[in-house]
């Protein structure tokens, strides 16, 4: 991709600097496992698995869950 | 400092999509409630059980839905964030606010949309309980699936640019994923449980309404975030304290 863009550019685009990938990861590593487990919670706990007993989780993110479009029950 | 902007784009991130879920929580109050309060009144009519209400529904409909949408919005923002630091830079001369609009809309596809057309929402009363455990692991499969295979088309079409120039190599990772997500929905097990008095009005409205809310909180965050990692990432942007200790002719 980067062979592609070889002319020269424009002078009005703006200058894009990559991020590294090792600055990403730990960012990633953490906080995207984090906002996965979010997710799990308001999509999918108390339905097909639980990790918290009874339905409080389920009854209270109910309607959410249903019109975000996950499986409910 | 480069971890320090990839922090700072992920709190953005986040900030963006607890916007952007605002927004979506208004939308699904007004015009998602009436299809689950149909769902529901249709189940209410057809089971003989009644439970205890844990929740009432005045509350599911209100902070009970907004907890749903605020925290997916948050944590979706964040997720978008993290793959914008990835992609900025490396998926063709793109600036900030054109690459975090490319984010949102590659989300919505590959997270709500192509999961969606074969496994739509659906509203209460509308499946059998019982299924939860396949339906569940089916929804969140073609969801997983579709995002690799959305990062791959991605990965191969970057490859095929240097030899065949951007148009052809889109067209062609286009044509892949299409093509590789048409044969999982052939081969993945069809979901057909709505009851067959089941109001069809009601389950088409309250897909719309899904749709709706989830291509609203997608475009809020894209324009959103796209603005906040725009100036984040602007080159000469001196925090307000640093314009002091800027060099001054001697």
């Amino acid at each position: 991709m980067a062979h592609t863009a070889a002319a020269p550019a424009p002078l009005s685009s703006p200058a894009v600097t990559k991020l590294p990938i090792r600055a990403i990861l730990p960012w990633a590593a953490f906080f995207g496992l984090l906002m996965l487990v979010l997710l799990y919670f308001v999509g999918a706990e108390q339905g097909a698995t639980s990790l918290l007993s009874g339905a409080g989780v389920h009854e209270w993110v109910h309607d959410g869950r249903h019109l975000l479009g996950f499986p409910c029950h | 400092m480069n971890s320090a902007t990839v922090r700072t784009l992920l709190v953005r991130g986040m900030l963006a999509g607890l916007a952007a879920g605002l927004l979506a929580f208004g939308l699904a109050y007004l015009i998602g409630e009436p299809g689950v309060n149909a769902g529901i009144a249709y189940e209410d009519a057809h089971t003989h059980e009644h439970e205890m209400e844990l929740v009432s529904r005045a509350v599911q409909s209100t902070g009970g839905l907004a907890t749903a949408v605020l925290v997916f919005g948050t944590a979706v923002g964040g997720i978008a964030a993290l793959a914008f630091c990835c992609a900025l830079g490396r998926i063709g001369r793109f600036g900030a606010r054109a690459t975090a609009a490319l984010i949102a809309v590659s989300a919505f596809v590959t997270v709500y949309l192509v999961p969606f057309l074969k496994y739509p929402a659906n509203p209460p009363g509308s499946n059998e309980p019982d299924t939860i455990g396949k339906r569940t692991a089916l929804y969140f499969g073609m969801i997983a699936l579709t995002v690799l295979v959305g990062v791959g088309a991605v990965i191969v079409g970057r490859r095929l640019a240097g030899r065949f120039g951007n148009w052809n190599a889109t067209l062609a990772s286009a044509a892949g994923f299409l093509a590789v997500i048409a044969l999982a929905m052939a081969f993945l097990p069809a979901v057909n449980e709505t009851p067959k008095d089941f109001p069809a009005t009601v389950l088409w409205q309250f897909r719309l309404a899904s749709l709706g809310i989830q291509a609203l909180l997608w475009t809020a965050f894209g324009v959103i975030f796209g603005f906040l990692a725009e100036r984040a990432l602007r080159p000469h942007a001196p925090h307000p304290g640093q314009a002091a200790e800027l060099p001054t002719p001697a």
